[in-house]
């Protein structure tokens, strides 16, 4: 951890700090160091997408971010306050203020409830206000998220997975939360529908102050709704700053290969004929490779990469890399 | 086979003179449901050419993958009727014998699935799965086939195949088994591979080495591809042409340059436009409201109405697929009046694009 990293932003909704994340393996006999020292804060207000590849870490950092999980080792404040020296009581009640979402809509909502059932347990369960006001609150909820009242007293399978997204939106909104984890929220929407979904997170941000981390394999979406974007790698992050630099002017190999990999809906004549293809496959978590994670993979890997795990540190101002040759100028895109 | 008809369309969609290796005519499929029988796809025409590489596209339930598994005859047990003509190089496949069905299929026509973990049988190694396609097919030794599944492995990019020949699929990551999938489909060297969502379960980075690799062996084998994806951008990358499905139709028919750059069809320049890739960055998706109809209560006439902007007097009429010039198909009736936006505009080149690569 660098000192620039240390000391929480003043407009931190959360702050990360060196966090690490172990599980042990099912036969018990390795640990899965499925997140391994990642510092970085999400400031109010703000978009904050994370992207990588499938057992990265990206479900990990979100269920630690809203204590759905304890980290194994390093701090998560939230509003600079450390969540876990509250009383048991208390902390019950600040959780509420840190909602995630996930992508199956199926799995977060019960078959035999309606849909109005569903968005009152959680005001239900914090124990807000008499039932004539819950009711209130969940409609108005329902509202919000753009589903007409009589959608309330319907079941779930009476709804296409887009409006099974938006109730499920609507219960996290119930207890007006400050921060909400968004976890591959798209990902199982039909390609028609995803844009509206798209647009009611927009809308939302914008009208309730919401801050978001939004995470997700897809490069179109995070880059489509992120203010800035982290790119995680073997459970660390490899690269992190706004989404046009990254996207633009990437500083790592991993991002500039994820970047190139990426299939593009364009016709040929626009579409670059070189790109990145990779070789191999991405590493097991539980053996890590020495030094940099990517060198196994890397097409710029030199001796030293194999040595040396490189530092994390701020390249260009917000822009931050791990990799020890980034700033060489044949290296990237600048 | 009624050469008639079919011979007339065929010249239309092969200009090169070249006849097609499959022509689908008129296919539909029936399922019997305890809500009685549902038309799951109907009126499905298109043609594919030897070695060429087909882009089938749609949203969820559509019929893309029932569009596939008719072709092999691989339904599922519920199935109740199949319209239409299915020519494979001659032979109508949906009304030929089960023995001519087996000797087409996995020795000419081959398909590979989204989860290769589902095709593959767990308590036979890899190389034993692969040489036995090889063996039900051909007359080859048993060394012979082990050589040969050797040379196939390595083809598809295992690295070191002699160590991985005798693995097990559980031993192998997700990638390596989409691999070892595609070795199978390849060792008989079929005429016609169909892959289903064949790069979904993977990770961009790995899905970008398979996707380079069906095209080459495409290229290289002239093997004849018909690549099932909702991924537009997969298409773009691995087909020369695409063909649209909604709602159980075939809705749009094009070389993939016309289809991106100027969409005949209202969904298919929807769907486009409805990509954040062509989006200014934070800027409000267009999006298609409504949603698919569903396959119990399918509407008269052009099944995109309710959602359509350009609906009007004439669209309540079924929409037949029709000829739109220079080898283009689509199926709505006001194509030629409306002049609609596709992918040519994007706000910017690609990022990738700008990459500097040493
Ligand atoms: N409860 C658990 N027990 C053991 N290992 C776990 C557990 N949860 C996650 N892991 C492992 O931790 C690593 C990170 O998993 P995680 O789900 O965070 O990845 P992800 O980036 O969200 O991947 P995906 O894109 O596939 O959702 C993986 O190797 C995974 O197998
Ligand atoms: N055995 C079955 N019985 C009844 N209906 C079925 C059966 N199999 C598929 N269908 C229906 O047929 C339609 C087409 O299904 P298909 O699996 O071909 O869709 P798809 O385009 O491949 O979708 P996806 O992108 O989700 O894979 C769907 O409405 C589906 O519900
Ligand atoms: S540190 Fe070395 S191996 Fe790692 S990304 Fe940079 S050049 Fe590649
Ligand atoms: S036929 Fe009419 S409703 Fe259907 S796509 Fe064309 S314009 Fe729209
Ligand atoms: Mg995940
Ligand atoms: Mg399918």
């Amino acid at each position: 951890m660098t000192a620039a990293t240390a000391e929480p932003r003043r407009d931190a909704v959360v702050s990360v700090r060196d966090l690490q994340v172990r599980f042990q393996t099912s036969d018990r006999r390795a640990t899965v160091k499925a997140v391994d020292g990642v510092n970085f804060d999400v400031r109010r207000g703000e978009t904050f997408g994370i992207i990588g590849e499938s057992g990265s870490g990206k479900t990990t950092i979100g269920r630690a971010l809203v204590f759905l999980l304890n980290p194994s080792a390093g701090a998560i404040l939230h509003d600079g306050i450390d969540p876990t020296a509250l009383s048991r009581k208390k902390f019950q009640s600040h959780r509420r203020d840190y909602q995630i979402i996930f992508q199956d809509p199926n799995a977060a909502l019960n078959p035999r409830m309606t849909i109005l059932a569903s968005v009152l347990e959680p005001l239900e369960l914090a124990g807000v206000g008499n039932s004539t006001e819950r009711e209130r609150q969940a409609r108005e909820a329902l509202e919000r998220v753009g589903l007409p009242q009589e959608f309330g007293e319907r079941y779930p399978h009476q709804l296409s997975g887009g409006q099974k997204q938006r109730v499920v939106i609507a219960r996290a909104l119930t207890l007006k939360p400050k921060l909400i984890v968004c976890d591959e929220v798209v990902a199982a929407l039909d390609m028609s529908i995803r844009g509206d979904v798209l647009n009611l997170f927009a809308d939302l941000q914008r009208d309730l102050g919401l801050t978001y981390v939004f995470i997700t394999h897809d490069l179109a979406v995070v880059s489509h709704i992120s203010e800035r974007v982290a790119v995680m790698y073997l459970g660390q992050f490899v690269e992190l700053g706004p989404t046009e630099e990254v996207a633009e002017r990437p500083l790592h190999p991993y991002t500039i290969a994820l970047l190139s990999a990426e299939p593009r809906p364009l016709p040929s004549a626009m579409r670059q004929e070189s790109r990145i293809v990779l070789q191999g496959e991405v590493p097991s978590p539980i053996d890590p490779p020495s030094g940099c994670r990517f060198r196994t993979r890397c097409p710029h890997a030199q001796p030293l990469c194999t040595e040396r795990v490189p530092e994390w540190r701020e390249l260009k101002p917000d822009h931050w890399v791990a990799c020890h040759f980034a700033d060489r100028p044949d290296f990237s895109s600048n | 086979m009624e050469p008639g008809q079919p011979a007339k369309r065929r010249a239309e969609v092969a200009p090169d003179g070249a006849r097609p290796l499959l022509s689908v005519r008129g296919l539909g499929i029936r399922f019997k449901t305890t809500q009685g029988i549902w038309q799951a796809t109907r009126r499905i025409d298109f043609d594919i050419a030897p070695g060429e590489r087909v882009g089938i596209v749609g949203e969820s339930g559509c019929g893309k993958t029932i569009t596939g598994l008719s072709i092999l005859r691989l339904l599922p047990g519920n199935f109740a009727g199949l319209d239409g003509k299915i020519l494979f190089d001659g032979t109508d496949l949906a009304s030929c014998s089960a023995r001519q069905m087996r000797a087409i299929r996995g020795k000419r026509i081959a398909m590979i699935f989204q989860e290769p973990m589902s095709a593959l049988d767990p308590v036979f190694t890899v190389g034993h799965q692969i040489a036995e396609t090889l063996r039900v097919h051909t007359d080859v030794s048993y060394e012979e086939a082990r050589a040969r599944t050797l040379e196939m492995l390595r083809r598809v990019g295992i690295a070191s195949p002699e160590r991985r020949i005798d693995d097990y699929p559980h031993q192998l990551s997700g990638g390596m088994r989409q691999r070892v999938m595609i070795a199978a489909s390849l060792i008989c060297g079929p005429q016609l591979l169909i892959a289903d969502e064949p790069t979904t379960a993977l990770d961009v980075t790995v899905q970008a080495q398979i996707l380079e690799l069906l095209r080459d062996i495409s290229e290289t084998s002239k093997t004849a591809l018909m690549l099932i994806t909702h991924d537009l951008g997969v298409v773009a990358e691995t087909c020369t042409r695409m063909i649209t499905m909604y709602a159980g139709e075939v809705i749009e028919d094009a070389t993939v340059d016309e289809a991106l750059v100027r969409p005949l069809h209202p969904y298919t320049s929807g769907l486009l436009r409805s990509l954040p890739h062509l989006s200014p960055r934070h800027g409000r998706l267009p999006s298609i409201p409504g949603r698919v109809p569903s396959i119990a209560e399918m509407p008269a006439g052009c099944r995109f109405r309710a959602r359509c902007a350009h609906a009007a007097k004439g669209c309540e009429a079924e929409q037949k697929l029709q000829d739109a010039g220079g080898g283009r198909k689509v199926r709505c009736g006001r194509f030629a009046e409306l002049n609609l936006p596709g992918a040519l505009h994007p706000p910017e080149p690609a990022a990738g694009a700008r990459v500097a690569r040493q």
